[in-house]
């Protein structure tokens, strides 16, 4: 317990004077992660809408797989991609093991699947209610599924932070890709993981906390803007 | 100009039967909608007033049967329609009606011409900027009146666009009704209020277990119907 206290003081106090090194490693996160979000949200929310507006062969299968998917344990992606990018591996030429751009591929394939299933769910709901008065108006399906990104985007804001939330809270992944090494691809989670290892709880804490914090203050503000949206457009 | 907007018209279903599963919906329709009237469909809940509805319009595909629009098997532009429950985008009144606008090809100046010009006539043009959504149901039912006279159609087809008003919304839902008839709009409406089809309709389609029993004009329809359903439908309403 006290160890528990010691470390929360240190750790508050390594936030609140902006340590260099922990903010180093916050940045690097929010980066890593935020751009997977971004890259992950063009590929999946197209494709969850075109699954949602769309029927073909094989469909059903497709969202099995799909929501299948969602729970890909993070350590096996960060195998794959570290077998795709290793030196010897089909990719190895790009020189991208150990970077943060492999970081960013490895939760891109984490969280990709996620925004997709979620979204074509929200779609495919929103479609049933609009389904008719689309058509009638004129609009194609693919024309619909356009459509009803925008008029669904409260609801895939949150489609959104439950992918975001995913990529900053993993560890899996990253450490494999990443190599977990120090000012190049050290982000939050693996270095509380290394950190608690060593035994530098105070890091370790301090670092646990902005984690729960930054998520936290995302999701109010999310949420603020929701309510305010929705309050302006209904 | 009357014949160019007469491409889609008349409207003639033949043989039509609409299956869903072991549910047969509507069984031999022969029924033609010809232009400039205002044709009601009537009948009892599950009669399949709606079904109706959604084939002449070209939503629904028949299981059997065709139907023609002015001679051609392919559904023409210059429809629109009025759902009973009024689906809105997450946009402005204004917001709603330039979407739909650009969807048959309106922009610009023009679309902005049409959206003041329809949003007037609805009298809902001090809630363009409002939330579609957050609208009343019955202002909700008139901007969806409204995007439909925008679209200037050939053919309006409401379904029981008053079936979850009050009498003044449903009031101002039959002015609107009858202003775009009489701008040259051709209507096709279900409704299972007789004292509104008395009111509105210049002939009558009565449909009885999917199946149409009489086509006659309103006037004569109310006076004597012909078919022994629509006598009970109408004695049902007197009592």
């Amino acid at each position: 317990m006290s160890t528990f206290s010691e470390s929360l003081l240190v750790a508050v106090g390594l936030i609140v004077h902006l340590d260099p090194h922990l903010t180093g490693i916050v940045l690097l996160s929010l980066r890593v992660s935020l751009t997977a979000t971004l890259v992950a949200a063009l590929i999946g929310l197209p494709l969850g809408a075109w699954i949602a507006v769309s029927r073909f062969p094989g469909r059903d299968a497709l969202i099995a797989v799909l929501n299948a998917m969602m729970g890909l344990p993070p350590v096996v992606v960060g195998l794959v991609i570290y077998l795709l990018l290793s030196r010897a591996g089909p990719l190895g030429s790009w020189g991208l093991l150990f970077t943060p751009t492999a970081m960013v591929i490895a939760q891109t394939v984490l969280i990709a699947p996620i925004l997709a299933a979620l979204s074509r769910q929200v779609i495919a709901d929103a479609w049933t209610e609009y389904r008719e008065q689309l058509t009638s108006l004129g609009a194609t399906p693919f024309g619909g599924a356009l459509t009803l990104l925008w008029d669904t985007r409260y609801s895939l804001a949150t489609v959104l932070l439950a992918g975001f939330g995913r990529a900053i809270a993993e560890v899996g992944a990253v450490i494999i890709v990443g190599g977990n090494i120090d000012g190049v691809t050290r982000v939050m989670t693996t270095t509380i993981a290394l950190e608690t290892s060593k035994g530098d709880l105070p890091l370790a804490l301090g670092l646990g906390t902005t984690l729960i914090a930054l998520t936290l203050i995302l999701n109010l503000a999310a949420q603020a803007t929701k309510s305010w949206a929705r309050a302006r457009f209904g | 100009m009357a014949d160019a907007r007469r491409r889609g018209l008349p409207i003639i279903a033949r043989n039509v039967r609409v299956a869903r599963g072991d549910a047969t919906l509507l069984d031999d329709v022969d029924v033609t909608i010809p232009a400039d009237e205002r044709t009601f469909i009537l009948g009892p809940n599950g009669s399949g007033k709606s079904t109706l509805l959604r084939v002449l319009h070209g939503l629904q595909r028949p299981t059997a049967g065709e139907v023609l629009w002015g001679g051609a098997a392919t559904h023409p532009s210059g429809q629109a329609m009025v759902f009973q429950r009024p689906v809105m985008l997450r946009r402005s009144a204004a917001g709603n009606l330039r979407y739909a606008l650009a969807l048959s090809g309106v922009r610009g100046a023009e679309a902005e011409r049409r959206i003041d010009e329809a949003l007037g006539e609805v009298g809902l043009r001090h809630l363009r900027r409002r939330a579609a959504r957050a609208l009343s149901g019955g202002e909700q039912q008139r901007l969806a009146l409204a995007r439909a006279w925008s679209l200037a159609p050939e053919v309006l087809f409401l379904d029981e666009p008053t079936a979850s008003l009050d009498p003044s919304a449903t009031r101002a839902v039959e002015d609107i009704v009858r202003d775009i008839h009489a701008r040259g709009t051709t209507i096709v409406m279900t409704t299972h209020n007789l004292a509104q089809a008395k009111r509105l309709a210049d002939s009558i389609v009565f449909l009885h277990g999917g199946r149409v029993t009489e086509h006659t004009p309103a006037e004569k329809f109310f006076r004597a119907p012909r078919s022994r359903e629509a006598q009970t439908l109408l004695e049902g309403e007197r009592l």
